[in-house]
């Protein structure tokens, strides 16, 4: 178990190495001269010759790339070019509303959908299965930041239950930073929820023809007790891909539903980048949403071999 | 062979999109380009069947060529992924456990940690915002998805009998691969297809409502939830028929999908998940 | 202590079974024969009441005068395991692969309430050292994937008599395995019948087995129960004809030329094969795996040569490099004094065909016959005449030029195989690689094909390398055999005096663990 911890582990920081060397090729090689792209046709050369030694664009690419994915490591992101301040202390604030807004929908669309899966393929064939499905069918295609609008309009327009946007802080408490992040999770989850809903249902049932569940009910289990005891957890393993590759889908859809709900998070910060040609808090803010689907992906191959004792070997 | 009715109802709305897509190359009531202020906000019915946005475009005008831009880029985005993904991923299972296998599967799942939107958002702030960046982002977020599925039903064909009967016959692995392998997984694809194809038009969606995919004035339909936004507490049967359109696309596609695995092969249900 | 009688069963409008009637003794083997297909499986799922859900029966099955059809399911799960227990063919997917092998044991005990967690887990270790598992050799907290083959069957087996079951079904247990292993499992089988005194039902393909082990033999064709009676008399003087028939298949010997003089066709000198394994560490240097290790042997011109040994012993590897797909690190073969490797020309390639095991993958679905049989011509150009050579082909494995516009799921498996003998014909090799070709047919089918090998050798001057595990196979179609262990030839010579007098060690295990079909 260790050895494949240590394998994987190794391999989270090449991923780690060669995205970062992506990103910095795009930003900084691709457009050519930086510190003009940044500053558009209008800016005097004074101007950009400061920025130009501001960035560290006098030294070699490699230079550059060490310089700032050594401060990358270190917590220094460099600063701002429109804000002027550390884009460490800017994305510090940002990421407490993004990172949790995903973490939360995924916990909600996995809280959701492994029972309903289970159930589905428990009652396969059935009308409840039939229904459950057509439900999922929906959700998957309802475009998540459209269903963030319908929840406002009836959880904090119609019914005042939850805000309609806006973030209190952490400062304000858990109970209020929560209540602010649940519509949107809700919203975020719902999508996800189906489809995984979905694969749970047929992983489950591609388990139950599987010949081990042959010989538990040969053994005397019920077909209840066969699906608890055996196909859950066999069945899971595929459902866990999914759970990993779900997270990069939720923290892409958590920085576009900021802009239904009015949270101050990474997206907000990143479209402003952007349209500001702020390449630094681009650049940046990229590298740490790569960084947590990478360590993601890793947290999910650890789980994988927690389920499944045949990958611990390797 | 019965046609399933999923995938008779996903045609159906699938071709009804598509047709209005087609439609709007040479066709629309009212031309949306022109701003018509004094006619904002007018209900469905009338001349104007769907109603009029803000600016007083006609809704209907706005949601056929909506229609255009979104399965264009969805489709342009698929056949990316597969005109790149699938040599890729035969390419890999032709040469299982070598260090080309290794570094085509590692690069993969480097893209994989790119989200469409974090691909969107790189190209954006180097290139500007415009539908061609949002078709590079689903498109290269597609590479990845049918390599694997290529890999993954490659692999289990090279182990069949009837490929090493290929090889002793003297047959390279390219030759094997586009004569023996890609027939055999070419259903798998085209299910994978419609898929992706789906999630291309809720990505696109989303794209564009953030403003990193089509630029004004062409319509598209997640700019038109964007745009109804400010007035959906007031209005919100503005962004029904975006949403609407949306959702019974994605819907038919998806069903379409589900039927095709049916109908083409019951045991597709297993490989694709 | 069972009692079928007039069973019949049908899946939708299929009939699976009709009026099957059985019985079962204790402390008795019954062995349940006949061919794929028979209706051997359904029987014993219709007792155990785990049919399909689209399967309806009528008739009986009576257990200790209950009607175990009319039983309700809950009561079905009590019965399960604890009166009845019921073993499969396949012990690399029967185990749950993320549970140890002592909790699936325990779950036996612990599902019908008889003993306390502790308890069950205390039997569960008796019981797999009980089958041969002792928890000094192989620990309970082990899982499923650690052991071989055998030992998964074993664990089976100790799931399925840890409550000391009345009867036990046992469907196709041996047939996945090994044949010393086999071996060691049917005594393993009749040891526990007859210490508990079980009744056990042994369904088999292979009436070699049943022969050694049963007291009574039931056999059964296309869902039907054609005969049973005691083990002896059925063997030697069967009431049904088609009893008669199976048994002359599988002692079905084909008449063959005395074995040539000629000049060696294929020679293999020295071959070695060496694969890494994985490493140990990610700083140390991989293992290695001497698959192929320093073999020699030459075929003559005209000879069948028969290769044996059991699974991981070697042969496929060496099987590869004589077909030219690996390259040898060590070593060379050569055919007809020009060498063999991956990139040899075209002359020497088409001179080496070969007939795979499996009549279902064999044959890429999506072609016709025809484009099947031509591709052997690809390194050499279609010839002018393919269309008369294909026909020639197909006639002479038996089947007619028309088949040649059909697809092979047209086919059924002993044609497939006939499909594939065309394919190996059809470029005029000299030398025919027969790479457990018939061990997936039923016993006439096989014979059929025995016959017609023999024949097109005699007719073509064709050179067999007849690579397989069954020996009375290999004993009764080759002229000289070759015995391989662990990557080496460990002993070679004239057929008969392998069989007569096997000289080593290894050899001698093998023919002792092989069943023997005892008729007269």
């Amino acid at each position: 178990m260790i050895r494949f911890a240590a394998f994987r582990l190794l391999s989270l920081c090449l991923s780690l190495l060669a995205a970062s060397l992506v990103v910095f090729c795009v930003i900084e090689v691709i457009p050519g001269d930086t510190a003009s792209f940044m500053l558009g046709l209008n800016a005097s050369p004074e101007a950009e010759a400061a920025l130009r030694s501001e960035l560290g664009l006098d030294k070699g690419l490699v230079a550059r790339y060490l310089a700032w994915a050594g401060g990358m490591l270190t917590g220094d992101f460099g600063t701002s070019y429109t804000y002027r301040v550390p884009v460490a202390d800017l994305v510090a604030q940002r990421i407490l509303v993004s990172l949790p807004l995903a973490l939360y929908a995924l916990i909600l669309s996995t809280l959701i959908a492994l029972p309903v899966g289970l159930l589905a393929a428990a009652l396969r064939g059935r009308a409840a299965d039939y229904g459950i499905m057509g439900i999922t069918q929906l959700g998957i295609a309802v475009p998540n930041f459209w269903f963030g609008m319908l929840l406002v309009l009836a959880f904090a327009i119609t019914y005042r239950i939850f805000p309609a946007g806006g973030f209190p802080g952490w400062e304000a408490g858990f109970g209020p930073a929560m209540r602010a992040l649940t519509l949107p999770a809700v919203a975020l989850a719902l999508p996800q929820a189906s489809i995984l809903a979905r694969v749970m249902r047929s992983s489950v049932i591609e388990t139950l023809d599987a010949d081990f569940i042959r010989t538990a009910r040969a053994k005397g289990l019920s077909e209840g007790q066969a699906i608890r005891r055996h196909a859950f957890r066999n069945a899971l393993i595929p459902v866990l891909t999914i759970i990993g590759l779900q997270f990069s889908f939720l923290l892409a859809g958590a920085i576009i539903i900021e802009n239904v709900f009015y949270l101050p998070g990474l997206g907000r910060l990143i479209f402003q980048g952007i349209t500001q040609r702020d390449l630094i808090v681009v650049e940046s803010v990229v590298m740490l949403l790569v960084f947590a689907v990478i360590t993601v992906t890793f947290l999910v191959d650890i789980a994988y071999a927690l389920v499944d004792p045949r990958l611990r070997r390797r | 062979m019965r046609t399933p009715i999923q995938l008779k109802i996903g045609a159906l709305l699938t071709g009804l999109f598509l047709a209005a897509a087609l439609v709007s190359l040479f066709y629309t009531p009212h031309s949306v380009t022109g701003v018509n202020i004094a006619g904002k906000l007018a209900p469905p019915g009338g001349a104007h069947l769907l109603g009029t946005d803000h600016l007083g475009r006609d809704l209907l005008s706005m949601l056929m060529i909506g229609a255009r831009t979104s399965i264009a880029v969805a489709l342009v985005a698929v056949g990316i992924g597969i005109a790149l993904g699938v040599p890729l991923g035969l390419a890999a299972a032709a040469h299982r456990g070598t260090w080309a296998d290794e570094v085509l599967m590692r690069g993969n799942d480097l893209i994989f940690a790119f989200p469409s939107l974090v691909i969107a958002i790189l190209i954006t702030a180097v290139a500007g915002p415009s539908a061609l960046n949002a078709i590079l982002a689903i498109g290269i977020f597609n590479i990845p998805v049918f390599a694997r599925v290529a890999r993954g039903a490659a692999l289990s064909l090279w182990t069949r009998d009837f490929i090493l009967a290929a090889r002793v016959a003297g047959k390279s692995r390219a030759r094997i691969s586009a004569e023996h392998i890609l027939p055999n997984i070419a259903n798998l694809l085209v299910v994978q297809g419609t898929i992706q194809f789906s999630l291309g038009i809720l990505a696109e969606a989303g794209l564009s409502y953030v403003g990193l995919g089509a630029q004004p004035p062409t319509p598209s339909w997640g700019r038109m939830l964007a745009e109804s936004q400010t007035l959906f507490y007031s209005n919100p049967g503005l962004a029904m028929f975006p949403a609407g359109c949306i959702i019974l696309t994605v819907l038919g596609l998806n069903l379409m999908g589900d039927g095709l695995r049916d109908l083409l092969d019951p045991r597709l249900r297993r490989a694709v998940s | 202590m069972i009692e079928i009688s007039n069973l019949s069963l049908t899946i939708g409008t299929h009939p699976i079974l009709r009026d099957v009637s059985l019985s079962l003794e204790p402390a008795q083997i019954t062995g349940l024969v006949g061919e794929s297909g028979s209706g051997k499986s359904m029987t014993a799922l219709s007792i155990m009441g785990l049919l399909p859900r689209a399967a309806r029966t009528t008739g009986s099955i009576t257990f200790d005068g209950q009607d175990l059809r009319q039983t309700p399911e809950r009561r079905m799960c009590a019965i399960r395991g604890n009166d009845i227990g019921m073993i499969f063919q396949e012990p690399m997917t029967a185990l749950n692969p993320v549970q140890t092998i002592g909790a699936q044991v325990a779950e036996t005990l612990r599902i019908h309430g008889v003993a306390s967690r502790a308890k069950a887990q205390e039997i569960a270790a008796q019981t797999l050292a009980r089958v041969g598992l002792p928890p000094e050799k192989v620990p309970p907290d082990r899982y499923p994937h650690q052991l071989s083959g055998g030992q998964r069957q074993r664990v089976c087996i100790a799931m399925a008599v840890a409550l000391r079951p009345r009867v036990l079904i046992a469907d196709e247990p041996t047939t996945a395995l090994d044949v010393t292993t086999q071996a060691q499992i049917l005594t393993l089988l009749q040891d526990l019948v007859q210490q508990d005194g079980m009744a056990l039902l042994l369904i088999t393909h292979d009436l070699a087995v049943v022969s050694q082990l049963a007291d009574r033999i039931a056999v059964m064709q296309n869902g039907q129960l054609l005969e049973s009676g005691p083990a002896r008399s059925t063997l030697t003087a069967p009431q049904h004809a088609y009893t008669g028939a199976l048994l002359a298949a599988a002692a079905h010997s084909p008449r063959r030329a005395a074995p040539p003089k000629g000049r060696p066709l294929l020679r293999v000198q020295n071959a070695t094969r060496i694969y890494p394994t994985a490493r140990e560490t990610p700083f140390s240097p991989p293992g290695e795996l001497r698959a192929v290790d320093r073999v020699s042997f030459d075929i003559k011109r005209g000879e069948s040569l028969g290769l044996v040994g059991e699974s991981g012993c070697g042969k496929s590897t060496l099987t590869r490099a004589i077909l030219g797909l690996d390259a040898l690190q060590e070593g060379a073969i050569t055919l007809a004094e020009a060498p063999v490797t991956p990139d040899m020309p075209a002359e020497t390639r088409q001179k080496m065909q070969v007939v795979f095991q499996d009549p279902y993958s064999s044959f890429n679905p999506r072609h016709r016959v025809s484009r099947i049989l031509r591709e052997p011509f690809h390194l050499s150009g279609i010839p002018k005449d393919l269309p008369d050579r294909i026909a020639k082909a197909l006639t002479d494995t038996g089947l007619s030029p028309e088949d040649a516009h059909k697809y092979p799921h047209e086919f059924s498996g002993g044609q497939r195989q006939r499909i594939a003998l065309a394919r190996a014909l059809i470029a005029q090799p000299d030398l025919i690689v027969l790479d457990e070709a018939v061990s997936a047919l039923d016993v006439q089918v096989r014979a059929q094909i025995l016959d017609l090998l023999a024949d097109l050798q005699a007719r073509y001057a064709l050179t067999y390398l007849f690579i397989s595990h069954d020996l009375t196979v290999v004993r009764a179609v080759t002229d000289r055999t070759m015995v391989m262990q662990a990557g080496k030839i460990v002993e070679t010579g004239p057929t008969e005096d392998i069989f007569r007098t096997p000289q080593h060690p290894y050899t001698r295990a093998l023919l002792a663990a092989a069943p023997r079909l005892e008729t007269i």
